[in-house]
């Protein structure tokens, strides 16, 4: 929120843009500096390359060192929600943490929901906001928010700052929190006279977090029990996460997976962490999984979980779930494993060194055993459901485009290295589904909280962080309308990103369900986009400052998507125009077992017969 | 349901309060009691925290509450193997007629009258919520004006400090 008030303009002690100080290198002696500077130079010791934010009364201060940075580059966003989104996407693909800073009041409350996104998808995001002046704080000043309590559930942890010698540990611990253990976001609220307190500034500053030790290396004796189930399995699952890709262990995951032969399914949040072209692979798990990876986990008799948490989205109905299946759970966080389902052997570490432990253990377990299992009658068993029931989608009847179809072809013709994202619905999951991922971090999204308006401000946030990919960001008519704002950002801020609208005119997935579930009873889920064309995408995004195109027909498909590839000195909007009664398949209906998956309406090949 | 005590270490900052009972009511647990004080380390409270869980969902309101960054360390005290009190300060309507009475009752208890008036005495007593539960029903024919209660502090038996081993 940008209204620098009276109240504020009035206060004596607000610093003049005057003679400033020079960046000095972070080391030695502490300089005299304000608050304010210290908390840049702060930022820049630690490393911090991009800060998405906008300024307002409150963190005005910082924003003066701020325009001298060399190092610290500032986007001005246009709404906070985008610069916590664009943290959150820059820190997906780079595997840094992601800055964002905004001001109090409405500009702190406007990062609620990215850094509640970010707490459920647990990426390493630091918040800096602005605070009323101390002797203000409890007052109900103008824009004043207790935003230490309201993130307080939706962060790993936050900090009020009271004096300015604090800044440079708050930071130091800010970013080591954020980007340890189970990563996630920390919030630091700084009010305004502390910035303009002058303080003296060192680094690296002490670091006192007595609470906070988080196990990384796995306990030996637990890696030897796991290795012991994995090699007695007959129908073993690998059953991956985001954190491997966190971790960056996905070098070691092929490795586990090839060294034993165990079939792999990723999730959501995992997609990308194992090639989607290994024979080891059979897809996506969950309410909107593969068949195959869903019969896999149900029939199973081992699952080994790695950094994965056993979402109600992967489980279905938890009391049907995986009901033959012993668990090996392998997460950083020890709150995970046995949260939803009982481990057998639980094991807390970081993924990479459980499983290079995990290789080594299996090994030496195999050694000693004389009779190894034959996996190979589990691996027949999962091909042929893999062939019966591929991914697949039919055409609509009404002769509209399909919007499978569409992200089909994206994937297809864009470069092998490009980087995904979406925002949250049908086009979600057409995207996790259709498109291929080979490598991590190239499918970027909103997987625990289900953000809709994700994709432009997450598109914009790896762009910035990998400029030399093209990022496509898939998003739908109603996700795009929330945050579409980002793009006079992207298109000022030369951060050219691609932008596919599935716009099927409606909030498909709700109108799915509407479909499915509500006896076709379409209550306010169609946005007027189609019948009145309102609003006119292309000529939004050329508003915007963006190229603008649009598809109709199959046959202008590959065209359109050939000319935004082509496209590298400004975003590019394709708006897609698709039937609205494409659905997601498969599915498992809410509340039912995993064992009930559909394929396509009405097609239960789990239910009835025993494959 | 059984009913557990929980002795939590935690850093002396602000809004650590906040912080612990803001999860337990996220996560749907009902503190029974509680009471924060300090220790012998000028930079460590603790926190005597009584729950009524089952024994699975408790140990996941203890992970969750060891993520907590500013909650250095967790004990559940066994009652056998603890001792714990709470203090009690309660008003009883005692006039001249039954006050004899009352102060028996007191003396029974090893409790003290701590002020007293024509009308009323005021009880202090510490123990377990059991016998204060006890002495409670014993007053109560006489009428109990008003009733003040702390949380339940409980420190471990034996020579063994659980501060000591946190700050190493």
């Amino acid at each position: 929120m940008t209204s620098a008030t009276s109240r504020q303009a009035q206060e004596p002690t607000s610093p003049r843009p005057g003679p400033r100080p020079k960046p000095a290198p972070p080391s030695g002696a502490p300089i005299r500096v304000t608050g304010a500077q210290s908390l840049v130079r702060s930022l820049e010791a630690v490393g911090c390359e991009v800060v998405f934010g906008i300024p307002g009364g409150t963190i005005l201060p910082a924003y003066d060192p701020l325009l001298d940075s060399t190092k610290v580059r500032h986007i001005l966003v246009r709404h906070e929600q985008g610069a916590g989104h664009a943290a959150t996407g820059y820190a997906q693909a780079t595997g840094k943490v992601g800055v964002c800073m905004a001001t109090s009041g409405p500009g702190a409350t406007n990062l609620v929901t990215p850094l509640a996104d970010a707490n459920m998808d647990s990426v390493p995001v630091v918040a800096i906001t602005g605070q009323q002046s101390r002797p203000l704080i409890g007052t109900d000043a103008f824009q004043e928010a207790d935003i230490c309590g309201i993130t307080m559930p939706i962060t790993k942890h936050n900090f009020l700052i009271t004096d300015p010698a604090e800044i440079p540990r708050a930071i130091a611990e800010a970013f080591h929190l954020a980007s340890t253990g189970r990563p996630g976001p920390v919030l630091v609220d700084i009010p305004k006279d502390v910035l303009q307190e002058t303080t003296s500034f060192s680094w690296p500053p002490d670091m006192r977090l007595p609470g906070y030790r988080p196990t990384t290396r796995p306990h030996g004796k637990q890696v030897r029990e796991a290795a012991k189930l994995i090699v007695n399995a007959r129908k073993p699952v690998l059953y991956v996460g985001g954190g491997v890709i966190k971790s960056d262990a996905h070098d070691e995951l092929r490795k586990l997976a090839e060294d034993t032969g165990i079939p792999v399914v990723t999730t959501l949040m995992a997609r990308g962490s194992f090639p989607d072209s290994h024979p080891l692979h059979y897809g996506m798990p969950g309410m909107h999984g593969t068949v195959a990876a869903v019969a896999a986990m149900q029939k199973s008799d081992l699952l080994i979980a790695l950094g994965a948490r056993f979402d109600d989205r992967v489980t279905g109905q938890l009391s049907t779930f995986a009901p033959d299946a012993q668990i090996v759970h392998a997460d950083i966080d020890p709150a995970e494993i046995s949260k939803n389902r009982r481990a057998d052997v639980p094991i807390v570490g970081d993924c990479k060194e459980i499983i290079t432990e995990l290789i080594d253990a299996v090994r030496a377990e195999k050694e000693n055993n004389a009779k190894p299992v034959d996996l190979a009658p589990w691996i027949a068993t999962l091909d042929d459901i893999r062939s019966t029931f591929p991914l697949g989608y039919d055409w609509p009847d009404d002769g509209s485009l399909s919007p499978q179809y569409v992200i089909e072809r994206i994937g297809k013709l864009s470069p092998a290295d490009t980087i995904y994202t979406a925002g949250v619905g049908q086009h979600q999951m057409w995207a996790a589904q259709f498109v291929k991922y080979e490598t991590p971090r190239t499918w970027i999204n909103s997987g625990g909280l289900g953000t809709m308006g994700f994709a432009v401000p997450a598109a914009m946030g790896i762009k910035a962080g990998v400029p030399d990919k093209v990022c496509w960001a898939i998003d739908g008519d109603g996700c795009f309308q929330m945050t579409n704002q980002e793009l006079a950002t992207c298109a000022i801020e030369n951060i050219p990103v691609k932008i596919a609208v599935i716009n099927n005119g409606n909030l498909g997935m709700v109108r799915q369900w509407q479909n499915l579930f509500y006896g076709e009873r379409y209550s306010n889920t169609d946005l007027g986009t189609h019948k009145h064309r309102i609003p006119d995408f292309k000529l939004l995004a050329e508003a915007l400052g963006c190229v603008g195109l649009r598809a109709e027909s199959r046959e202008e498909v590959d065209g359109v998507i050939a000319k935004a590839l082509e496209i590298n000195d400004r975003p590019v909007v394709v708006d897609f125009v698709v039937g609205k009664d494409a659905q997601v398949w498969p599915m498992v209906a809410a509340g039912t077992g995993n064992s009930e998956i559909m394929a396509a309406r009405g097609i239960r090949p789990l239910f009835d017969e025993d494959l | 349901m059984t009913r557990h005590t929980l002795s939590v270490l935690v850093e002396d900052k602000p809004g650590v309060l906040a912080r612990v009972a803001g999860l337990f009511s996220r996560r749907g647990f009902n503190i029974e009691s509680l009471a924060v004080g300090r220790t012998e380390y000028p930079d460590i409270s603790r926190m005597t925290i009584v729950v009524s869980v089952d024994e699975l969902p408790l140990e996941q309101v203890t992970k969750q509450l060891n993520k907590l960054i500013n909650v250095i360390k967790i004990v559940e005290l066994e009652p056998a193997a603890s001792v714990q009190r709470q203090l009690l300060l309660v008003k009883v309507r005692a006039d001249a007629t039954v006050r004899s009475q009352v102060l028996e009752t007191v003396q029974l208890f090893r409790a003290k009258v701590v002020d007293v008036s024509p009308e009323a005495v005021t009880v202090e007593a510490t123990g377990t919520s059991e016998k204060l539960d006890a002495l409670l029903r014993m007053l109560e024919p006489y009428g109990l004006r008003e009733i003040v209660q702390s949380g339940m502090v409980a420190i471990g038996r034996g020579a063994r400090s659980i501060t000591a081993t946190a700050v190493r």
